[in-house]
């Protein structure tokens, strides 16, 4: 693999509610190669998409480190995160609804531009036309509203205003999945031949396994704020070796009427964050949890090349990272 | 032998907005029988949603049924045209005999009441039981629809159960007074995968075990393969291709549903491989070109598809509205 940009070192983020704390993101630790994209999936209340906002200090992490490009983020002061964040964005689900409804579409996109005193009016304007060129729409959609888009426009919209500062690295949170599927299709390949075109790192956050399969070289894979299973895409999807991971990846309906599944069914719902279960958190809904899984959280367990599984119930050899 | 428990012919449903009436169903028609599963399956605006709700008589407003006949079989035989009903008669078969669960539960429960109440109110409306034998009924309900220490759960609210509970706690809603006849409008759209997985694994149980028929409403071709025994294919407002389901995903014809297909990112394809996407959007209902809507969309499209086209069979059982229909093998990953 090649070097990484991003090391996520150990990274936790806890939420303090009346109730109690919540362990959002708890000792979280993987490397996004430079020039890849890295799949984030887990259900509703895996924390991913806390995650993916505490990389960017969109929301400040409790503890941990990421290092971008050779530097801690967490230790940056404010004019260095400034300089930092150029170099990284972020895109939503809706990017459009977001924002203020007045702007045109123009303005969205060259916001970046101006908040960094980049350019001119004249030369702001170029740099529109071209990157609405780069995600399929033309240049003259610069002067009306988001709102007159459709769900796929405004996607690409959203993609163009991230593009703006030309940044190294993008999280894509559940981009694509408001969109109709052959919508979804167009905007999957977009991403793609951005990737290709401008050697983008990204981590794309979703739900929906096929679609991260599709796009990713990489999967990290998260229940109740933990990594589960982090791998290389193939592979893991080949041979899931955490039983979630297999639960998860058999849940997927599959448009193939005549396939024979064995599918994994799990009983019951994620547990509550405010109570997650020692040792391994995934223990209550695991069909192979056992008496050891009580005590003591799992340490990630090597079974093939990059591909690394947080179960005391696997046979593999325990890394020593 | 008896008929088919629901037979829509010809539904033609307008809209009014500002002034100008819009056409959200063209001609529709579908059959379906006793114990099986019809799936409406089609995008944002393909009349899918608009389809059910002029089945339970709940078009809003600003809708009304413009032609058509949806023909209802009740379980002691009778057949009705529901788009004739008097609204007093719809309603005494809504909930009882015609139930309905939606996408999200929670916009569909009153979060005032408990779920013991809402569940025994349907009771209350369409059964002779007192409110002893109700109860225990309910009670029956969430067991069946396995809802773990049911009979604590009777008193909590919709808020203090999970998505996936209150969706049990939806199909239990629907089916406490045995209906002939089950609309599921993307019932399991808004869980997660595992959640899902149980949601289908249950609806299939119960189906097996209560003989209803449903009319199964969804987006995903992966949940189409799973439940339905035939699959209607909807694009803007009418059906394109209609056939049993193992003949839509070996021989699917039409090339928008050929389009769909190819657009899903199915596990385990062929890695490098590019997906190929349908160009283009859907066009607004008040600009619908006048031959097929799909053209615009279409590599296939010429002359021919300026006029307007009908479904028709091109094998037992297969039909489909398209005058350049695909004939090459699907190839399989």
């Amino acid at each position: 693999m090649p070097e990484p940009l991003l090391q996520i070192r150990n990274l936790s983020k806890r939420f303090e509610t009346p109730r109690g704390t919540v362990h959002a993101v708890n000792d979280v630790s993987f490397d996004i190669p430079r020039g890849s994209i890295t799949g984030l999936v887990g259900e509703s209340g895996s924390g991913k998409t806390t995650l993916g906002r505490s990389l960017l200090r969109l929301i400040e992490p409790s503890e941990g480190q990421t290092i971008f490009d050779g530097t801690d983020l967490n230790r940056l002061d404010k004019s260095g995160l400034r300089a930092a964040r150029r170099r990284m964005q972020i895109i939503f689900q809706d990017p459009v609804s977001s924002l203020n409804p007045r702007l045109r579409v123009r303005d969205v996109i060259a916001e970046g531009l101006r908040a960094h005193g980049i350019g001119n009016a004249r030369s702001r304007r170029d740099k529109v036309a071209e990157l609405l060129e780069e995600v399929g729409l033309s240049a003259d959609h610069m002067n009306r509203f988001p709102h007159e888009f459709s769900g796929g426009q405004r996607q690409r919209i959203g993609i163009a205003r991230a593009l703006t500062l030309e940044p190294e690295f993008i999280v894509a949170d559940e981009s694509v999945s408001a969109l109709d599927v052959s919508i979804q299709a167009q905007v999957l390949n977009l991403l793609l031949d951005l990737r290709e075109r401008r050697n983008l790192t990204m981590l794309f956050i979703a739900h929906d396994l096929s679609v991260v399969e599709y796009l990713c070289d990489q999967i990290v894979v998260m229940y109740l704020g933990r990594v589960v299973e982090k791998g290389p895409s193939r592979p893991l999807y080949r041979n899931p070796s955490h039983p979630y991971t297999q639960a998860l990846l058999s849940a997927i309906p599959m448009p193939d009427p005549g396939l024979e599944r064995r599918r994994t069914l799990l009983k019951g719902d994620i547990p509550s964050p405010l109570h997650p279960p020692s040792g391994c958190v995934f223990r209550t809904r695991c069909p192979k949890a056992a008496e050891i899984c009580a005590a003591g959280t799992p340490e990630p367990v090597t079974v093939g090349q990059f591909h690394q599984s947080y179960c005391k119930r696997i046979e593999g050899h325990h890394a020593t990272t | 032998m008896t008929g088919p428990v629901l037979d829509v012919s010809n539904l033609q449903v307008t809209f009014r907005a500002r002034g100008r009436s819009v056409t959200a169903l063209r001609d529709v028609s579908f059959t379906l029988h006793p114990g099986k599963t019809l799936a409406l399956v089609g995008e944002s605006g393909s009349g899918k949603s608009v389809s059910s709700l002029a089945i339970m008589g709940l078009l809003p407003r600003n809708g009304a049924v413009a032609g058509g006949e949806i023909r209802y079989r009740r379980p002691d035989g009778k057949v009705s045209d529901l788009t004739a009903l008097p609204e007093q008669e719809m309603r005494k078969l809504r909930g009882s005999s015609i139930a309905m669960i939606f996408q999200e539960p929670m916009s569909s429960l009153n979060p005032l009441f408990t779920i013991g109440d809402q569940i025994g109110e349907m009771l209350l409306l369409h059964s002779p039981l007192d409110a002893q034998a109700r109860r225990k009924r309910v009670l029956e309900m969430l067991e069946l629809v396995e809802i773990p220490a049911a009979a604590s759960r009777l008193d909590n609210y919709p808020h203090e159960l999970s998505g996936g509970m209150r969706q049990r706690v939806m199909i239990a809603l629907a089916l406490v007074c045995n209906p002939a006849l089950l609309i599921a409008d993307e019932p399991t759209t808004a869980l997660d995968v595992t959640i899902q997985a149980q949601i289908l694994d249950l609806m299939r149980r119960l189906q097996k075990e209560m003989g209803m028929s449903i009319l199964f409403i969804t987006h995903d071709m992966g949940v189409v393969a799973e439940v339905a025994d035939d699959v209607a294919v909807m694009y803007a407002g009418a059906i394109v291709e209609q056939a049993a389901v193992g003949t839509l995903f070996a021989r699917p014809s039409h090339p928008y549903t050929r389009g769909l297909l190819g657009s899903i990112p199915m596990p385990g394809r062929p890695e490098g491989k590019r997906l190929v996407p349908i160009p283009g959007t859907v066009p607004p209902l008040h600009a619908m070109p006048p031959g097929c809507a799909f053209a615009p969309r279409c590599k296939r499209a010429d002359h021919a598809c300026d006029h307007p086209v009908t479904l028709s069979e091109l094998e037992q059982g297969h039909r489909i509205a398209c005058f350049h229909p695909v004939t090459q093998e699907v190839e399989h990953a």
